[in-house]
């Protein structure tokens, strides 16, 4: 029990990195579905990296300059462009399947040291509660403290309130002086940056290798869990522990006999996934309330 | 500074000319790439997508007696269309109405369960008369996956998008069970693949020393159908209308919830239909692969056929040139398969990016000044 909850925070970190990012691309009245895209192109950039510097501080960076710049072809064609956003965002999860393919193909089967368990002296090893919550590695409490500076930056700073009035409003933004599409450009940029470091930290610490499509959908777990979360930060950071609890069914269900096949077991994340934008979204006072007016929508100034 | 002027009209032009244009960006774009890979750039784009057209001219030009050698490249193109092609025109549809559907590849997979089923049940013997209940199988278990997406959304608000993309997964996990549990050939020495099918239940190649099956004749009707139907009738009307204009749809009366659920099961039953005629055609057997990214494919065959059930045609052959050229290229250039994507996937950036002509005029204008 006690190894599941470690396993559980340990999984939970690249979804969470993902949807914080994502989260505040949606804000920004942006939806980039490629967050699937950018995670691969981040997993295999960072493992590349780390794998021939030996260094997996640049890895991490890496693998967030990958996400980074994928955000931006997006940013090009949807918002310079005025592309329909769902289609741009297909394009780039497509693109970023085949080119971490390409750019993985002399990494696949080759092993790398996982990321370093930070300790506590005393701590990490005294109590069940500290087994659990401490000793894990850098990127578990980078991702936490994301999730604390989004929150804080987005409800607490006057960019936050700009970026949520792009994000509601483009034309009233606009109007209020605001360069929306500068806005929407950090926004996206941002997200596409958390995408890459959640991609980095599957391929070199949750399983230090590199695998085509790695990812295995958990970019579009994020998505959902932006939406189940319903466009708050803290609720994310939930939602991701949530998410990664059942995830681990599928390793734990057939140690602890669940009478399951495994295919079964490996299905519960999908699932549950339906099952959280189904309850969510039924309220329509809940998802109307927070999601950003503006989704989707593409934006060109008159004049 | 780039600007963009609105157009009074769409332009018709462009609308044909853009994946013109996004094809030839995304030869120049590849020939860079594959330059920056170390290959000859032009080597290179001829195998990938230049061979199976001029092939395709050899057997169009040469005697009888020489040409069958060359037929057998286009003919593969073709084999590969097929499910792109039905799929393609079903999505095109989907999309019109404003509804995405991006879980065709689990409906593809469901109608390759749900028609195998019929095919490994059936009693030894079964004649070719099966052909007919096993694709329907395959139409209803694609309609029935994409009803949960459906339902979903028009119930409960649900995200379709997210819903039906989460249920490709479900699908293929379904599909790796059943392989490995209830339909395993209890004589395939352990192998995750189910018996393979009776004759009765294989689709009839329509020219002999090739492939070419009776799918393509399968996909040319669905999409002159589909194309008549959005044409000509009133629920096209009504599809194009939700999809351009909810409000205004809501205000003539029409549904919209009822366009989800129509948008939704026709897409769906096509990308059923689709699994069950490629798995009969190609491996004739269930295995745990089934090349279900087709489902995923056929979005930018949607795209490059204009959202035109048969523009979905031309959009689905001229992806299907970039598989045959990706499998040629394995063999010849060493290139690896992911290429393929990459080319994809620029072709889809390439087009969205070019559609922008359709709806504005660029101008440029010195920085400041607008």
């Amino acid at each position: 029990m006690e190894n599941f909850f470690f396993q559980m925070i340990i999984a939970a970190t690249p979804l969470l990195l993902a949807a914080i990012g994502e989260l505040v691309t949606e804000r920004s009245g942006v939806l980039n579905l490629g967050v699937e895209g950018m995670m691969l192109m981040g997993a295999v950039s960072a493992f590349a990296v780390a794998n021939s510097t030996g260094s997996s501080t640049l890895g991490i960076v890496a693998g967030a300059g990958a996400g980074l710049l994928m955000a931006l072809i997006f940013c090009v064609i949807a918002l310079s462009l005025l592309a329909n956003q769902a289609a741009t965002g297909l394009a780039l999860t497509i693109f970023g399947i085949g080119a971490s393919g390409l750019i993985g193909q002399g990494f696949v089967g080759v092993a790398l040291e996982p990321l370093a368990k930070l300790s506590v002296p005393f701590l990490s090893d005294a109590t069940m509660l500290g087994r659990i919550l401490l000793g894990h590695d850098v990127m578990v409490y980078l991702a936490l403290a994301l999730a604390a500076g989004v929150a804080w930056f987005l409800y607490s700073t006057r960019g936050g309130l700009a970026l949520r009035a792009v994000g509601d409003n483009h034309d009233s933004g606009h109007a209020l002086g605001y360069n929306v599409i500068g806005i929407r450009y950090l926004a996206t940029m941002f997200g596409g940056a958390c995408a890459g470091l959640g991609g980095a930290y599957l391929s070199l610490a949750y399983t230090p290798m590199w695998a085509e499509n790695m990812t295995a959908g958990r970019g579009w777990i994020a998505l959902a869990l932006v939406v189940f979360a319903t466009w708050r930060p803290w609720r994310v950071v939930a939602g991701a522990y949530l998410f990664a609890a059942v995830t681990q069914l599928q390793f734990y269900g057939q140690d602890w006999g669940l009478p399951v096949a495994s295919q079964f077991l490996a299905m519960a994340p999908y699932v549950a996934t339906i099952l959280a934008l189904v309850i969510i979204s039924r309220d329509v006072n809940l998802t109307k309330a927070n999601a950003p007016a503006c989704i989707g929508r593409p934006f060109r100034a008159e004049r | 500074m780039i600007l963009l002027d609105p157009r009074p009209q769409p332009s018709r032009a462009l609308a044909l000319l853009s994946p013109v244009i996004a094809i030839v960006l995304t030869l120049v774009a590849g020939g860079i790439l594959m330059a920056a890979m170390g290959k000859d750039p032009v080597e290179a784009l001829s195998i990938y997508f230049f061979q199976p057209f001029k092939e395709f001219w050899l057997w169009l030009t040469l005697p009888p007696g020489e040409a069958e050698m060359w037929l057998y490249t286009p003919s593969e193109v073709v084999v590969k269309a097929i499910p792109l092609a039905l799929i393609g025109a079903g999505l095109a549809v989907c999309f019109r109405a404003n509804v995405w559907n991006i879980g065709a590849a689990g409906q593809y997979t469901l109608g390759a369960i749900t028609g195998g089923w019929i095919a490994l049940s059936a009693p030894d013997g079964a004649s070719g008369i099966w052909l007919v209940p096993y694709l329907a199988a395959g139409a209803l278990g694609g309609m029935a996956w994409a009803a949960i997406p459906a339902l979903l959304r028009v119930r409960f608000n649900a995200n379709e998008i997210l819903v039906s993309l989460m249920l490709t997964y479900v699908a293929a996990q379904l599909l790796d069970w059943l392989v490995r549990g209830p339909f395993k050939d209890p004589a395939g020495f352990g192998f995750p693949e189910s018996k393979e099918f009776q004759d009765g239940f294989i689709m009839p190649v329509l020219v002999g020393g090739t492939r070419l099956h009776l799918g393509a004749v399968l996909a040319i009707v669905a999409a002159v159908a589909l194309w008549l139907m959005m044409t000509r009738t009133m629920k096209g009307f009504q599809v194009r209308v939700i999809g351009a204009a909810p409000r205004a749809g809501a205000f003539a009366g029409f549904s919209q919830d009822r366009t989800i659920w129509f948008a939704l099961l026709l897409s769906g039953g096509l990308a059923g239909l689709a699994g069950a005629v490629e798995v009969s055609a190609t491996v004739q057997q269930l295995q745990p692969q089934i090349s279900a990214e087709y489902g995923f494919v056929a979005i930018i065959v949607a795209f490059l056929g204009r959202l035109n059930p048969i523009g979905a045609l031309f959009g689905a052959l001229i992806l299907a040139v970039s598989y045959i050229g990706g499998e040629n290229a394995q063999i010849m250039l060493k290139l690896p398969k992911a290429v393929t994507g990459i080319f994809q996937g620029m072709l889809l950036f390439f087009l969205l990016a070019c559609d922008t002509l359709i709806h504005y005029r660029i101008r440029l204008a010195a920085p400041g000044r607008a």
